[in-house]
């Protein structure tokens, strides 16, 4: 059982949209007890660091220890920012901390007309072709952004994305991944991505899984 | 490299999809959720559901459209028409739409771009803007195009990107389904003007009318509705059309 967390930043409904049509077997929980037993936990989000501030506490906590434990965890967008220490969004929210590093805003280029925010259609330019994330897809796959902060490139970094400059769209770190984008709003490659999240969490039914082997 | 978005809109009335002429003349178009289903394979960028009546009875009309789009495609999904107050914001991304588009009520209190950029983000809202031809100018026009609004489009552009918005769809309500192509003029003014994506709408007829706008105009994303709905082109002709003709696109 996946748990979809709920902390009031946005695409809840989507992200649950996609979950259904991959035949995920998932749960929002209303306690933080459930994070211990699950197979994977999802963080989705979009707009401002602020609203991360709602994890901090509990939540945090207890997501921090089962991932400790071993459940793997996926932070979507906002989600995947808060893997991180903190943000310059808003400097006085803690992050999960788990992967180091730290979020800053994306730099425009208006010479190059490369606007802040990034929103659209770009492409995965991978930097490691065995991450998990990425079976089924290859380097240059087009997914849908939507962000005006971003992580570095670090050693975590598993798929980059140019703008005007070079931000780490992809990450991954024993049992934590984190994807900048919107993989409940990229198509198929985003689909794919999410499924394969699943197949990490041994959480995809055996009616999806058995249709994927064929 | 940032792709140029090609987005498909659909007006919906009663459920329905339908299109008109310079905001006139409306005729059917077919069901909301089998059209995104089909611009979904032909590889369309992002789906905008504009409620044009926007009545009361209309609202939950419109969840139950929204949300039969939604299940349809897993894309970028845009809701307008009548969102005049944070509730109805929240109705709509409730229902599944990842932004709302607001036009008449963004003009009338302007603090409501800033209170749903706030709750939302500012990617979550879009400022659709009617304008026309005014003499040198590009005059602001609201309730379905039919109230001078007294506003130039240049300027409200501006003020709603430091408000919050995140987005800018700009119609031109000359072009609006004539097919004689965008405003290319009226595109380039605002696009230089706010240093968020603006996204062209009105008067695309052929493939060329997408180059002109995506160069001249500088847009950073196009809308059109007749040329996709009646099938006189798909969007994946359109987009291996741009790609031979230098403009980055996802295929």
């Amino acid at each position: 059982m996946i748990a979809l967390i709920d902390y009031g930043a946005g695409n809840l409904t989507s992200v649950r949209k996609a979950l259904t049509a991959l035949g995920a077997d998932f749960t929002i929980p209303a306690s933080t007890d459930v994070c211990a037993q699950a197979s994977g936990i999802i963080v989705p989000g979009v707009g401002h660091f602020a609203a991360t501030a709602a994890l901090e506490g509990a939540w945090l906590q207890a997501i921090r220890s089962a991932v400790s434990a071993g459940v793997p965890l996926l932070g979507i967008c906002l989600g995947m920012q808060w893997l991180f220490e903190g943000s310059d969004e808003a400097p006085e929210v803690e992050g999960l901390g788990v992967i180091p590093g730290r979020i800053g805003r994306l730099q425009n280029d208006l010479e190059r007309r490369l606007k802040v925010p990034h929103v659209g259609w770009n492409a995965l330019d991978f930097r490691s072709s065995g991450a998990r994330l990425f079976q089924g897809l290859s380097s240059g796959a087009q997914v849908y952004f939507t962000h005006s902060y971003a992580a570095p490139v670090t050693v975590e970094c598993v798929a980059s994305t140019a703008h005007a400059n070079t931000f780490s769209s992809v990450v991954e770190r024993d049992n934590i991944f984190g994807v900048q984008f919107h993989p409940e709003k990229s198509g198929d490659a985003g689909l794919q991505i999410l499924r394969n999240f699943l197949t990490v969490c041994g959480s995809l039914s055996p009616k999806v899984a058995a249709a994927r082997a064929c | 490299m940032l792709t140029k978005r090609i987005i498909a809109c659909l007006d919906v009335r009663d459920g329905q999809v339908v299109k008109g002429v310079q905001f006139q003349q409306l005729r059917h178009a077919g069901d909301p959720g089998a059209l995104a289903r089909r611009y979904n394979v032909e590889g369309i960028d992002e789906v905008v559901v504009l409620d044009i009546t926007a009545t009361l009875e209309s609202r939950q009309a419109l969840a139950r459209t929204i949300n039969a789009v939604a299940q349809e495609i897993f894309l970028p999904l845009t809701v307008g028409g009548g969102i005049r107050s944070e509730e109805d914001a929240a109705a709509a991304i409730d229902a599944g739409a990842d932004k709302v588009s607001l036009n008449t009520a963004a003009l009338k209190s302007p603090e409501l771009i800033t209170t749903l950029a706030r709750r939302y983000g500012s990617q979550a809202v879009i400022v659709a803007i009617d304008a026309k031809r005014l003499g040198d100018g590009f005059g602001v026009f609201v309730r379905s195009g039919t109230t001078d609004a007294a506003r130039d489009a240049v300027e409200w552009a501006r003020q709603a990107e430091s408000r919050g918005a995140g987005e800018i769809l700009l119609t031109s309500m000359d072009r609006d389904g004539t097919k004689a192509g965008f405003d290319c003029e009226m595109t380039a003014a605002v696009s230089d003007a706010v240093d968020i994506p603006v996204i062209a709408s009105g008067g695309a007829g052929t493939f060329d009318h997408f180059t002109d706008v995506f160069t001249r105009g500088r847009a950073d994303a196009a809308l059109a509705a007749s040329i996709f709905h009646y099938a006189e082109s798909s969007v994946s002709d359109l987009k291996r059309y741009l790609r031979q003709h230098g403009i980055p696109v996802r295929l």
